[in-house]
């Protein structure tokens, strides 16, 4: 499930850790909307439907990540379903002590590693978790390579491309997704197409629910380069390498959350505001403007806009604001306003 | 409605301890005392009370806004201010009443915060709500207390040991700091031995409900009953002698048989017992409750009235191992419980309390208890076929509150139960 979860432990255990992030536009939900009311996210209601029809039927265990009170619910919705072999509420600490935040998040960690070997009898030494580490780092290195070559020619692949791309590796295993990875920057570092008349945005607020794809299309159809994003955020959350050389490396990768996490609308932030990291973000990426997307009823994004808003606000960064929801199907609305968005941005700027 | 309300001596008692504690907040600049805004789940009150601090609760100050009608602006204010509606509207209201000059209850200004003491325990939003008031209120030092949630249907020693460390390295030093006081372990040991006493109180006040006509209402009387322990009153003599007062008060009124004090006079005719899951709604009270004593249904438990703590499974605060016991009280409450638990504690309430039916007042703000109400309800009804019903409001939005949409529900509701009662006779 979404966030952030570290891949590297269930890789080392021989399993293959798969990004649940809901139905997205492609799956009807009928029975899904038996189980939500009306006015909780889109999200939880899909990966209900997509387990009721079966989707699931291959996998072991299923675990979530703290990220707010309705994915917290649906772990023991998952329980009183009997689905898989085992169910984990992996709650992230919200204290960033090691040996506070620290211990308790390596025992949570822990608990997962002890759920596996139950199952395939696995023992993960710290050679094989070393190595997988290696392999998850090189991923990060390779993704945000991506980013940083599309930030600097973003005609060369679309926005919505980036993110299949790194969609991709949600299912599929590591190795196989680097491979990719690198024949895409391969591809990436040959000068080809000519840059349009754009604005540059950095799109925030859709870190847990997933825009459609047709959205991320909308927004760059309709006059921008989305350059940055919090899209797959997990994907990126760690900010640099973690140690592989260790003789702990469940430790590294304890430590490497406690310092290296990105910023998040799941995570607490005071001592290290949020705000202060979009606006380096913004420099960092030369932003024209800030679009926030964020998906309908999502309390952590929602309540984060207002801080964030007003920083924009504050600093003179131009920013528009939508709500979506993972199966929006008319964009027409959604192209009006970023096409003026963009337009204000190329006219009056 | 324009009836006046009856009132027995423990409410009189308990609306004289409000409101010297909110003159005391509002003398709180000339006294010196610092001020501490925390959450009612997990609000180790005592830790507050032990360094001389005065606590506020905004959740508190939100429903009293809802139920003085005033929470609808407060929520406008903060919409107009940026936030979505389709966010919590306790946070939403909070934050218009402070935009408004956060004047209290009582009409008495409600002072600065000096420590905003994050008790994180069963709801995410509480996270992102003392984010903002840290931006509304900069350079107030923010302790947080992360409480792990009973994922796994049980209290490690891992979790509690987590939440030692941070009573004494996050929260103790920051109060220490703020207070200017040390901290007193033997001063906040004597609190609990109060906390304790109350814990008793609120088990035995709530457990009367087994009687017929059940001598209260445990939902809608209910939050009344739990007002001091989770409004600043835990662990101190005050709340033990308005304890010991409400329990003799529902003691004589079994001796009498008579049923629930309300708004509107005594219930005379006890016709449906039920158990309800979900907060109220504030700003329609006395009209929500009405719809309940005209039919004659009396809620004989609620998971609300645990959303301060759960007492009812055995658990007290125990004063020799004083911060062992504030992380478990906190890992306790009943949002943090997870579904399963909640099922079954649930289940237990329907059957001890004998319940004719099972009632969920879905929140539109409140994702913590709403998501997989559903569930909860399809798991109660397979479990112990009790007639199950869904209605659906919010906190202290009024524009959420359908009056008519609440009484067609109920009334359906209503018809089932009486249909089941008799098929009961019947057969």
């Amino acid at each position: 499930m979404p966030v952030y979860f570290p891949r590297e432990i269930i890789h080392a255990a021989n399993g293959l850790a798969i990004g649940i992030l809901g139905g997205g536009d492609k799956k009807l939900i009928i029975k899904g909307d038996a189980y939500y009311q009306s006015y909780i996210c889109h999200m939880p209601r899909s990966i209900i439907e997509l387990a009721l029809d079966k989707h699931f039927e291959g996998f072991d265990g299923f675990i979530f990540p703290s990220i707010c009170d309705v994915i917290r619910n649906l772990s023991g919705m998952f329980q009183l379903m009997e689905i898989g072999k085992f169910v984990k509420y992996l709650d992230f600490p919200q204290n960033f002590m090691p040996h506070i935040g620290g211990t308790f998040y390596r025992h949570e960690l822990q608990t997962v590693l002890d759920q596996v070997y139950k199952l395939n009898g696995v023992e993960v030494t710290a050679q094989k978790l070393n190595h997988s580490i290696g392999l998850f780092n090189l991923n990060r290195q390779l993704i945000c390579k991506l980013y940083d070559i599309r930030q600097e020619f973003p005609w060369r692949l679309t926005a919505a491309d980036v993110y299949h791309i790194v969609r991709a590796g949600y299912v599929i295993p590591v190795e196989e997704h680097n491979e990719i990875l690198e024949e895409v920057i391969r591809h990436m570092q040959q000068e080809f197409g000519d840059p349009l008349d754009k604005i540059r945005v950095l799109v925030i607020g859709a870190f847990c629910e997933q825009p459609p794809a047709g959205l991320i299309k909308t927004i760059e159809l309709a006059g921008c380069y989305i350059v940055e994003d919090d899209f797959l955020l997990g994907a990126r959350w760690i900010q640099g390498d973690i140690d592989t050389a260790g003789s702990d490396p469940l430790g590294a990768i304890t430590q490497a959350y406690l310092d290296m996490s990105t910023f998040s609308s799941s995570v607490y932030d005071v001592g290290n505001p949020k705000e202060a990291r979009l606006l380096q973000l913004i420099r960092q990426r030369k932003i024209d403007g800030v679009i926030f997307a964020a998906p309908s009823f999502c309390d952590p994004a929602l309540l984060d806009h207002p801080i964030l808003q007003k920083e924009c606000n504050d600093k003179g960064i131009r920013f528009a604001s939508f709500l979506y929801s993972e199966n929006t199907g008319q964009f027409k609305v959604i192209k009006e306003q970023v096409g003026t968005f963009s337009d204000s941005i190329k006219l009056w700027d | 409605m324009s009836k006046e309300v009856a009132k027995e001596r423990s409410m009189i008692i308990q609306k004289e301890m409000i409101t010297r504690q909110f003159k005391e907040l509002s003398m709180a600049g000339e006294t010196g005392k610092k001020v501490v805004y925390t959450f009612v789940p997990g609000n180790i009150s005592e830790l507050i009370l032990s360094f001389d601090m005065l606590p506020v609760y905004p959740e508190i100050n939100a429903l009293q806004s809802g139920m003085r009608k005033k929470s609808g602006g407060y929520i406008r204010d903060a919409e107009q201010h940026g936030h979505s509606e389709d966010v919590c509207t306790y946070v939403k209201c909070d934050v218009g009443m402070m935009l408004s000059g956060n004047i209290g209850p009582t009409g008495e200004k409600i002072p600065k915060p000096d420590l905003l003491l994050l008790s994180y325990t069963g709801c995410f939003t509480f996270m992102k709500w003392f984010e903002t008031l840290e931006r509304l209120y900069p350079g107030v030092p923010v302790a947080m207390l992360h409480t792990p949630y009973q994922e796994a249907h049980k209290i490690t020693p891992e979790m509690t040991a987590y939440m030692v460390k941070q009573l004494k390295e996050e929260v103790i030093p920051k109060m220490e700091k703020v207070s200017g006081n040390k901290y007193d372990e033997e001063k906040l040991k004597s609190i609990l031995r109060n906390s304790s006493k109350v814990e008793d109180y609120i088990v035995k006040i709530f457990d009367t409900t087994k009687h017929r006509p059940s001598p209260i209402d445990a939902y809608f009387a209910g939050v009344y009953y739990i007002g001091p322990i989770n409004s600043g009153f835990r662990g101190t003599p005050q709340a033990v002698d308005y304890y010991a007062e409400l329990y003799k008060e529902i003691l004589e009124r079994i001796d009498n048989k008579l049923g629930p004090i309300t708004p509107e006079g005594v219930m005379e005719e006890e016709r449906f017992r039920l158990v309800v899951e979900g907060p109220p709604n504030w700003t329609h009270f006395r009209e929500f409750w009405k719809l309940f004593y005209d039919m004659g249904a009396v809620i004989v438990a609620s998971s609300y009235t645990k959303v301060g703590g759960v007492y009812d499974m055995g658990f007290r605060v125990n004063p020799d191992k004083p911060l062992e016991s504030l992380a478990e009280y906190c890992m306790n409450c009943y949002t943090n419980l997870n579904l399963q638990q909640r099922v079954d504690l649930l289940s237990k309430c329907i059957t001890d309390y004998h319940a004719d039916g099972f009632l969920v007042n879905s929140i539109k703000s409140c994702n913590s208890f709403s998501a997989g109400q559903l569930m909860i309800m399809q798991k109660l009804e397979r479990k112990l076929e009790i007639p199950i019903g869904f209605i659906e409001s919010d906190l202290v939005d009024p524009r959420y509150f359908s009056y008519s949409n609440i009484k067609n529900r109920l009334e359906s509701f209503f018809q089932m139960l009486e249909q089941r009662k008799m098929m009961n006779i019947q057969s």
